[in-house]
């Protein structure tokens, strides 16, 4: 088996994809949106709920996807935890440069929350693979979505 | 060309699948040669699109390297050379398709065209009310036209659904059609499960009821015979880039005495008799349905894609076809975890499967490492995804140049996936 997928799905990877962490449906959740990849069908709702400071007390999705979209979904709702949104809108910034970018290091990387970052690396595999980024952010760009009012989000 | 002659020969007087040597078909398509990761290219997504032989590739190279002009308006050498040639491809596809004559085929895009084309010229003069009978299995293609005509005019689109194991629901069907049925569109055969639909039945059950029928040709075309007088049909449609032919060329054949009748549905030059402010007077069929300068080269490299198909025979490619399905049905079914869907038992050469526990998008990266490029997603059906309970499938589809070794690399980069999936 070549290096190339045995990096793309590797054990943490494929761990979350058999078994998504915050894969419900919070009944507080005050932010949702869906997220939809119209190319292979895949589709996830997140679910957030902030305080009144604006930090993220819960995240959680539902939805049916690849291995690599459920797992990138599953990893998000546990590094969100306690980040204010102006942090989480950073980190998917950060997490689409980690994925499309060949020499994006950690340093180079503008979030605080660099073991976050660190943790998500394992997504990074998908740089090798251009159709799968979009896998990987399908998550983030529909928890990007329903912080700004819960317009679905799409890939395209 | 030498291709092309060299099969007419093996095939000369015999259409028996002795005379189908897949080695010597495969010579005939360059691409096949090529290496994917370091490993052969095993091709089996031809119902999305089919790779071309050297003939295709050939003829539309020698139009633009040596006739090339614009059909119908020319008074110089080449444009009316190209013009024959062009207009040739009509007898070429008329005989293809058994159709009475040349004036009943119009050439579109592809088979969507085509039942837009339908969509607009005969159904913006259906009524309120007025019913068009679709199946569960349809291809986007044949879902969307029928809905954008429904909020035209109102129509009432039903729906005939597809029996578990993948198969047409004649029960259901006939008791669909009624007084209201105006009009029937459906697949010839399924581009997700293969099924192939009783369309001869399915017609004559149409015409009883006093209801025209467009069938979706885009998969029927190229795994057998269509013969459109034979079935009976109102408009018939296919495409050339899934017939081994080039993109961006379809057909639509239509009964001369409904083409007549009907208005054109794109308006510009090449479709007219004449034109002034006041008044313009359209063209016969075919032109009529045909505005603007045609696709030239890829309708005259259909012509050579036909031409190709004929010389090998239906009846040998669909009976190495058909061995190529029984062997790739038996092969992943032994493949633990692996489901078929589509099991009818009138099927074209066409496996849609899913693998427990693993998404069809990530075997579709993993197997493509190995080589094996297949289709993965909802296929542009997702009411037939829905229907089954699923969010996508993986789908081999095989053409005439495929063999038993590439059924076999297919499963063995299957079980790869499992392995990387534990």
């Amino acid at each position: 088996m070549e290096q190339d997928l045995r990096e793309l799905y590797q054990e943490v990877i494929l761990d979350h994809g058999k078994h998504p962490r915050n894969h419900r449906h919070p009944p507080d959740a005050n932010h949702e949106a869906r997220g939809y990849n119209p190319l292979c069908g895949d589709q996830v709702t997140v679910y957030l709920s902030t305080d009144e400071a604006g930090k993220i007390t819960d995240a959680a999705f539902e939805g049916h996807g690849c291995a690599i979209s459920i797992a990138s979904a599953s990893m998000m709702t546990e590094i969100l935890l306690g980040k204010t949104q102006a942090e989480a809108r950073q980190l998917f910034d950060d997490f689409h440069r980690l994925c499309t970018e060949a020499d994006f290091s950690l340093e180079a990387a503008a979030t605080a929350d660099k073991d976050a970052l660190d943790r998500l690396q394992v997504l990074a595999g998908v740089r090798e693979f251009p159709v799968r980024v979009k896998c990987a952010t399908l998550a983030w760009h529909a928890m990007a979505s329903a912080l700004n009012g819960g317009e679905d989000a799409t890939t395209e | 060309m030498t291709a092309a002659s060299t099969l007419a020969e093996i095939a000369a007087g015999s259409n028996s699948t002795l005379a189908f040597d897949v080695d010597r078909v495969r010579e005939d398509f360059p691409i096949l040669k090529q290496e994917v990761y370091g490993k052969p290219l095993v091709y089996l997504d031809s119902g999305a699109s089919a790779q071309k032989p050297q003939v295709v590739i050939d003829t539309m190279r020698e139009i633009q390297e040596t006739c090339y002009a614009n059909v119908h308006r020319g008074a110089y050498y080449f444009s009316q050379h190209l013009t024959e040639r062009y207009e040739g491809v009509r007898e070429t596809v008329a005989r293809f398709l058994n159709a009475g004559s040349e004036s009943e085929i119009v050439f579109t895009r592809n088979v969507t065209e085509a039942i837009n084309l339908v969509a607009h010229s005969f159904g913006n003069r259906l009524s309120a009310g007025d019913e068009v009978i679709i199946t569960e299995m349809e291809h986007h293609a044949n879902i969307v036209p029928w809905q954008l005509l429904r909020e035209r005019i109102g129509i009432t689109l039903k729906v005939v659904p597809v029996a578990d194991d993948g198969s047409f629901r004649m029960d259901a069907y006939e008791a669909m059609l009624g007084p209201r049925t105006k009009l029937v569109a459906m697949t010839h055969i399924s581009n997700v499960l293969g099924t192939v639909l009783p369309m001869k039945e399915i017609i004559r059950l149409a015409h009883a009821a006093g209801a025209l029928v467009l069938v979706d040709g885009a998969q029927a075309a190229v795994h057998g015979k269509v013969d459109v007088r034979d079935l009976d049909a109102d408009f018939y449609g296919f495409t050339g880039h899934k017939l081994y032919g080039p993109t961006a060329i379809g057909v639509l054949y239509g009964k001369a005495e409904l083409l007549k009748d009907m208005p054109p549905f794109m308006g510009g030059g090449d479709m007219i008799r004449s034109v002034s402010f006041e008044e313009t007077v359209y063209a016969d069929p075919p032109h009529r349905f045909e505005a603007g300068t045609p696709p030239i080269v890829e309708a005259i490299g259909l012509g050579a894609a036909i031409d190709y198909v004929q010389a090998i025979g239906h009846e040998a490619i669909a009976a190495h076809e058909a061995g190529l399905l029984a062997y790739a049905t038996e092969r992943l079914q032994q493949i633990e975890g692996l489901t078929i869907y589509g099991t009818a038992k009138e099927k074209a050469a066409i496996v849609s499967f899913a693998l427990d526990g693993i998404h069809p998008h990530d075997i579709g990266t993993i197997i493509d490492r190995e080589g094996v490029a297949i289709r993965v997603g909802h296929h542009c059906a997702q009411p037939l995804m829905e229907r089954f309970g699923l969010p996508a499938t993986a789908r081999a589809s095989f053409g005439l140049y495929n063999t038993r070794a590439e059924v076999d690399a297919l499963a063995r980069a299957l079980e790869k996936v499992k392995e990387l999936f534990g």
